[in-house]
């Protein structure tokens, strides 16, 4: 069965790599634009993993990972986070909402599904 | 899809956010301050940079980081977007359309200019803040450099940035050193679990670095009815046996450290035998996998009745419980099909499609709308009965025919935003040339027009905005001289005007120097020395050919192009322009262009054997005059009075030259029609035949270009019928011929 990943991202050029580059790699994707499809989505997607920008419009990725941690059916679900920002203070509160793991960008194919691997068995 | 069709997207994305970012820059300088327009501009510029950076584009990464760094300080509240700082970021934002253009069609930019930027960006940054801060935004660097490759402490709140590699995953590049033996303590805690980070998956990455041995310590296991599902209550003892570094070993718990206590020493030669008597064991993953294990190769070597393996299994027991019920009511859902959400959310919601295959559309609905109105003459003259099926079925499709084509139409409409905003720029960087103030006032930017139109009208704006910058406003202190604010406006509107798109251009400059204007043109021979022209004439002379390139009244707006190209380019649109100045209060050029190119609304008449279409948008209504009505005035002109006001009579057929003396209007038909200029006119034909939509054939392209003549068209019994240039007609009786570059010539 193949694995399914959840992406969350605003930008149009980021959702068509991430597509592209699961697909190539054998996971089945499903896309939102923002924090709150991401959240609308998630019901009946059960998604693997999740990968979900910071910077969003409506709802950022902050609110989207507390919003899934408090969500009791997919809390478990591993999350990645996949930003430009590599500062402390933008790390350390994706992480507190519950993030599992980062991909800093810029994007790179092979770094996402290692990651992508390494958080889900 | 491929990386190119993928950067395509990028750059036209780019397209975009640079328009958001640039309306949003707008807004704050006009004292907009909600949070959530500061939070738009800044996500155009880090959405810029995070396509950029995956294309590799770093030039446009590195300007872009340090625009959003300066952003950033905006967004915390750090730096007051006040109109210097906007200024600043204004042209930050001109320079970033120039790095996008430059990486998608290999130009080059100002270097100088995007430098002296980066340190004005970086000069903002650090300006706002208090002495010594330590809260400093970063400096800026040249490049989002990774940060510092340290390894993170374990300290809670130490929480540092690694860049993620795998590099320690099996590759041969690092030296073999000869397998150290690690000794590694691992302890999580609940907060582990809770982020979705699985112990379990820790230690399959772990036993890939080498051959590892696993010891489960299970003393903090309480009694089964104590026991929290969430809480944490192992922690592993492990050796391992590898050649790779202590920082290879902790990047394996990068995304974990915080969240557990690790411990990684190298052991002492001999003694991890002792302390730890393990079997080294290999590492059996698929119990992990409940679902189809995707790596069979593991399954099929695991040992089933492995102490570790087993370890490992009670780790995921106890501590993975909520997983364990997620994943149960994943299987359960996993059996139904995708569902409609799923689905939806995987829908795009809009398609892009190349142009030529609307215009291929477009041109087939034309053949189809000449086809049908074939047709239907066909018909009447078969049938005149007018009542059968034939003649039901056959209104039906005119509909049909009507409503296919509004709706191909509609897919080429589309808001002259794009253009106008990129007017702003153009106002700004030629104003910050001659040194004027000048503020830039859109209106109607959402006023939809034909594709087609908007593209060609980006050149003739752009060329009558420097104008206006460089010679209708003034400088701010000739301004402040008569009396103005220093600050000068342009303002630039859009609006749909019975069936035509009219754009407004006005400036509240000096308006046009009417002595200077008439004295250049009798210098240039375009017109006699004597010659008694009206004010509007006289301003209407920047049009002529031949009028700015002979003495340029700048070099700014000169380019080589003058007023005449843009008044040809608006003519090739079937658009008209002309121009009203008030000394001391500035001009306006209006300029009327048609919504779409291919089909027009047209009333279809006879002319002196001649059958012509007036467009009907120009039309205000049609009536019949009575001798009592006509009035004469001078030798050949007369007058039409119509309720109480009298109004110029035009004989078509006289104007085009299909006759040589005036017909009787008491014969004809007078069509009231309102010109570009303002008022109104009354053109006479000899009757009318009926309306129709017609489909507009140029007659440029197929023929050459006519005075008074708009375009053609053919008919349903397919002959040709010329469309008629009502504006153009108008002017020739005004006294003006139909061909203005001849008329002043021979005024003399």
């Amino acid at each position: 069965m193949k694995k399914k990943v959840l992406t969350v991202d605003d930008s149009r050029t980021i959702r068509n790599m991430l597509l592209v580059t699961l697909n190539n790699a054998g996971f089945e994707t499903i896309q939102a634009e923002d924090g709150i499809e991401g959240l609308e989505v998630l019901e009946g997607c059960n998604p693997d993993v999740i990968v979900t920008d910071i910077n969003m419009p409506r709802l950022d990725g902050f609110g989207f990972i507390e919003g899934v941690r408090r969500n009791e059916k997919y809390r478990a679900v591993p999350i990645l986070v996949l930003t430009t920002e590599s500062d402390a203070e933008k790390k350390n509160r994706a992480r507190q909402a519950g993030a599992t793991g980062w991909i800093v960008k810029p994007f790179d194919p092979a770094k996402l599904i290692d990651a992508i691997e390494r958080v889900t068995a | 899809m491929d990386m190119n069709e993928i950067k395509e997207i990028f750059f036209q994305e780019c397209e975009e956010q640079l328009a958001e970012l640039e309306s949003g820059l707008l807004k704050l300088n006009d004292g907009d301050r909600d949070p959530e327009t500061v939070n738009a501009v800044f996500r155009a510029v880090h959405s810029i940079k995070g396509g950029a950076g995956a294309f590799g584009l770093d030039d446009l990464v590195a300007f872009a980081h340090v625009f959003e760094t300066t952003l950033d300080c905006v967004r915390s509240n750090k730096l007051e977007p006040n109109h210097d700082v906007l200024k600043v970021m204004l042209k930050s934002a001109d320079v970033l359309a120039d790095l996008v253009s430059a990486s998608r069609d290999g130009g080059s930019v100002d270097e100088s200019r995007t430098r002296g930027l980066v340190k004005e960006l970086e000069a903002l940054a650090k300006g706002e803040l208090p002495a010594g801060g330590h809260e400093a935004p970063k400096a800026a660097p040249a490049a989002p450099a990774p940060k510092a490759e340290a390894p993170a402490p374990t300290d809670d709140s130490g929480f540092q940035p690694i860049p993620f590699t795998f590099e320690g995953f099996g590759d041969d590049e690092e030296p073999a050193i000869e397998g150290a033996t690690y000794e590694i303590t691992f302890k999580p805690r609940r907060e582990l679990y809770a982020k979705g980070n699985e112990a379990a998956l820790l230690l399959r990455d772990l036993s890939r670095l080498g051959e590892m041995s696993i010891n489960c310590d299970m003393e903090a296991l309480p009694a089964l009815d104590k026991m929290d599902p969430e809480a944490s209550y192992f922690a592993w003892k492990i050796s391992l046996k590898t050649t790779k570094s202590e920082d290879d070993i902790r990047a394996v718990f990068e995304f974990a450290e915080w969240d557990c206590e690790l411990e990684v020493k190298v052991a002492e030669e001999n003694t991890s035998d002792e302390e730890l008597p393990m079997t080294p064991v290999p590492f059996d993953l698929s119990i992990l996998d409940d679902s189809a294990a995707p790596a069979e190769e593991e399954k099929a070597a695991a040992p089933a009745e492995d102490p570790a393996a087993n370890a490992v299994a009670a780790a995921e027991t106890a501590t993975g419980v909520a997983k364990a019920v997620a994943r149960a009511a994943e299987r359960k859902e996993a059996a139904a099909p995708a569902t409609p959400a799923a689905a939806a959310a995987a829908a795009p919601q809009t398609i892009r499609v190349d142009l030529d295959r609307v215009d291929r559309l477009i041109n087939l609905v034309g053949e189809l709308v000449i086809n049908q109105a074939m047709l239907s003459q066909s018909v009447i003259e078969n049938d005149n009965t007018g009542t059968s099926s034939i003649n039901m079925g056959l209104e039906e499709l005119q509909q049909l025919t009507r409503e296919i084509q509004d709706s191909v139409m509609a897919i080429r409409a589309q808001p002259v935003k794009p253009v106008f905003q990129r007017m702003s720029r153009i106002v700004r960087e030629v104003a910050d040339m001659v040194g004027k103030q000048i503020r830039l006032v859109t209106e109607g930017e959402n006023t939809e027009v034909d594709k087609t139109v908007i593209d060609k009208l980006a050149e003739p704006l752009t060329h009558m905005i420097r104008n206006a910058v460089d010679h209708g406003i003034e400088s701010p202190e000739k301004r402040e001289a008569a009396g103005k604010n220093p600050e000068g406006t342009i303002k630039l509107s859009a609006k749909h005007r019975s069936g035509r798109i009219l754009i407004e251009l006005q400036d509240d400059g000096a308006g046009i120097n009417r002595e200077r204007v008439r004295q250049k043109a009798i210098d240039n021979d375009l017109i006699a020395a004597d010659a008694n022209l009206s004010d509007d004439e006289i301003d209407n002379l920047i049009f002529m050919p031949g009028f700015s390139t002979a003495d340029k009244i700048s070099d700014i707006s000169g380019r080589g192009v003058g007023m005449d190209v843009v008044k040809r380019s608006i003519q090739a649109l079937g658009g008209r322009i002309s121009i009203s100045s008030r000394p001391g209060f500035g001009s306006t050029f209006t300029m009327s262009l048609p919504l779409t190119l291919a089909v027009l609304d047209g009333m279809v008449v006879t002319v002196a054997g001649q059958t012509l279409v007036v467009p009907l948008t120009a039309i205000v209504e049609t009536l019949q005059p009575e001798t009592s009505a006509i009035h004469s005035f001078g030798a050949t002109q007369r007058l039409i009075s119509i309720r109480n006001s009298f109004c110029p009579l035009v004989d078509v057929g006289r104007v085009l030259n299909y006759r040589a003396t005036q017909a009787n209007p008491v014969e004809g038909v007078a069509l009231l029609v309102e010109s570009e200029g303002g008022g109104q006119r009354a053109l006479m034909v000899d009757a009318i035949q009926g309306q129709r939509q017609v489909v507009i054939k140029s007659l440029e392209a197929n023929y050459t270009n006519v005075p008074g003549i708009a375009a053609a068209t053919i008919l349903g019994d397919g002959r040709v019928a010329l469309i008629l240039d009502v504006d153009a007609v108008v002017a020739a009786s005004r006294g003006q011929s139909l061909k203005p570059e001849m008329s002043f010539a021979a005024t003399g």
